[in-house]
């Protein structure tokens, strides 16, 4: 048994804008794979629930001035299903495949794994290595920030109870760039992450790494970017010594807990590991698209 | 806290009801008789509360009834009737694929929503398009076959 809730549901975004302006402790609700599941274990603040499916403002995906831009109530679904996700955004696509269920799919939205901020939140570590942005908005304005910049802990963001968070964009990847996402679960299906991790490397003419990106989920009270794995393959081709390096020190960037998924001890290790094999296929992939 | 009029249209039966905020679209429907639509987990683990919430297959124990006013919602139940069952409830019967029954519902439901994208899908497909239903009894050998054997009988009829 539930207990007693009200209910909004804005038709417009700026009615939606304002109930939150007025009402701090407004839930926004979309797919509810968070929210419900938190009402029914009596973790949510609100007593206020406000649909915000029906918001055009939160819908689409689109390529336009060199990003790629989607509203935050776009569904799992719809990213695995699109295909500009999995032509630049890859990482993303894989990391969409791989979450949840279809069942969950069809509901959860980006906007949502996002703002509920898990430490193993699917979305997070290919959109670290994407460079996204996310656009909060109030009615005392617009803001943009770096994802990594957003996300603060668990179940902690920079969103403020009065913004929606109504996109998420990133730069369109360079020439000669690859990234790759993966989950590592106790199954294929219906898991939460022992950890997963995205990587992803840009390179000049001569395949020499300009810029890197490795992020991991489940291995910190956030998601997180190991940046100093990153520096370490800046300038160098990438090799077996190279990514080795870079994985022991993405190996080492991890803060893990024990807990009923996996021991701290085997999340470090398998990180390392994980990030080594994905290098190892971006490299691949990278000479591939040289030759090609 | 003030209950409110919801639009549900189930099975092509449209029904309006008054319910309060916190009431979910799987209570609302088991409470008009709905009860195809098995109570599992409650938390989207166990896909036993599958529907089809305009045309796609959720979980309904995690949408709030009102999130779901003026939807069309199909049931395992509506996709066939007794005299005339729907190939996938012909399958799962003719393929041992239920036993106790309470996974039965949504695993068809997620099966439909499958076979509608996908008309001919590989066992691989379909173990992951019912990776959100679990099932304690059959084991999901004969699940699978009966996907498979419904799709080729669909194919079929679909090709005249």
């Amino acid at each position: 048994m539930l207990p007693d809730y009200d209910s909004l549901a804005p038709a417009t975004w700026a009615e939606a804008l304002a109930a939150l302006a007025a009402q701090p402790d407004v839930v926004p609700i979309a797919g509810g794979t968070n929210v419900v599941v938190g009402m029914r274990a009596g973790e949510l603040r609100g007593r206020t629930l406000m649909d915000i499916n029906r918001l055009p403002e939160l819908h689409g995906i689109r390529v336009s001035d060199g990003h790629v831009v989607i509203g935050g109530g776009t569904t799992v679904a719809e990213l695995l299903a699109s295909p500009a996700i999995t032509e630049h955004a890859y990482p993303l696509h894989q990391a969409a495949a791989a979450f949840a269920n279809p069942l969950v799919r069809n509901r959860a939205t980006i906007g949502g794994n996002l703002v509920d901020a898990s430490p193993a939140a699917d979305t997070y570590p290919p959109l670290l290595v994407l460079d996204a942005e996310v656009e909060l908005v109030s009615l005392h304005g617009v803001r943009w920030l770096p994802l990594d910049q957003f996300v603060l802990g668990v179940n902690q963001t920079e969103r403020r109870p009065e913004e929606l968070l109504r996109s998420v964009r990133w730069p369109l990847a360079p020439e000669r760039s690859a990234g790759l996402h993966h989950k590592l679960a106790l199954r294929k299906g219906t898991a939460c992450s022992v950890m997963s991790a995205a990587v992803r490397v840009d390179t000049d003419q001569l395949g020499r790494c300009t810029a890197a990106r490795i992020a991991l989920g489940a291995v910190a009270p956030r998601p997180i970017r190991a940046h100093e794995a990153e520096q370490s393959l800046v300038g160098e081709s990438l090799t077996e010594v190279t990514i080795r390096r870079a994985a022991q020190l993405a190996g080492q960037a991890c803060r893990p807990i024990d807990d009923v998924r996996s021991s701290a001890a085997y999340r470090r290790r398998v990180a390392e590991v994980v990030v080594r094999r994905l290098l190892t296929a971006v490299d691949l992939e990278l000479k591939e698209g040289a030759q090609a | 806290m003030t209950p409110q009029i919801v639009t549900l249209t189930v099975n092509s039966r449209t029904h309006q009801v008054a319910l309060g905020a916190h009431i979910t679209l799987l209570r609302a429907l088991r409470d008009l008789g709905y009860t195809d639509v098995k109570n599992g987990c409650e938390k989207g683990d166990c896909g036993a509360c599958a529907v089809l919430l305009d045309g796609k297959a959720v979980n309904s124990c995690l949408v709030l009834a009102w999130q779901a006013d003026g939807a069309q919602i199909n049931t395992n139940a509506g996709l066939g009737t007794q005299e005339n069952p729907h190939p996938l409830q012909v399958a799962f019967a003719d393929h041992g694929a239920v036993q106790c029954g309470y996974c039965t519902s949504g695993a068809i439901i997620a099966a439909h929503a499958l076979l509608e994208a996908n008309p001919a899908p590989t066992e691989t497909e379909i173990r992951q398009a019912l990776s959100g239903n679990l099932c304690r009894c059959t084991g999901y050998g004969q699940i699978t076959e009966a996907v498979q054997a419904a799709a080729a009988v669909m194919q079929k009829v679909k090709g005249g």
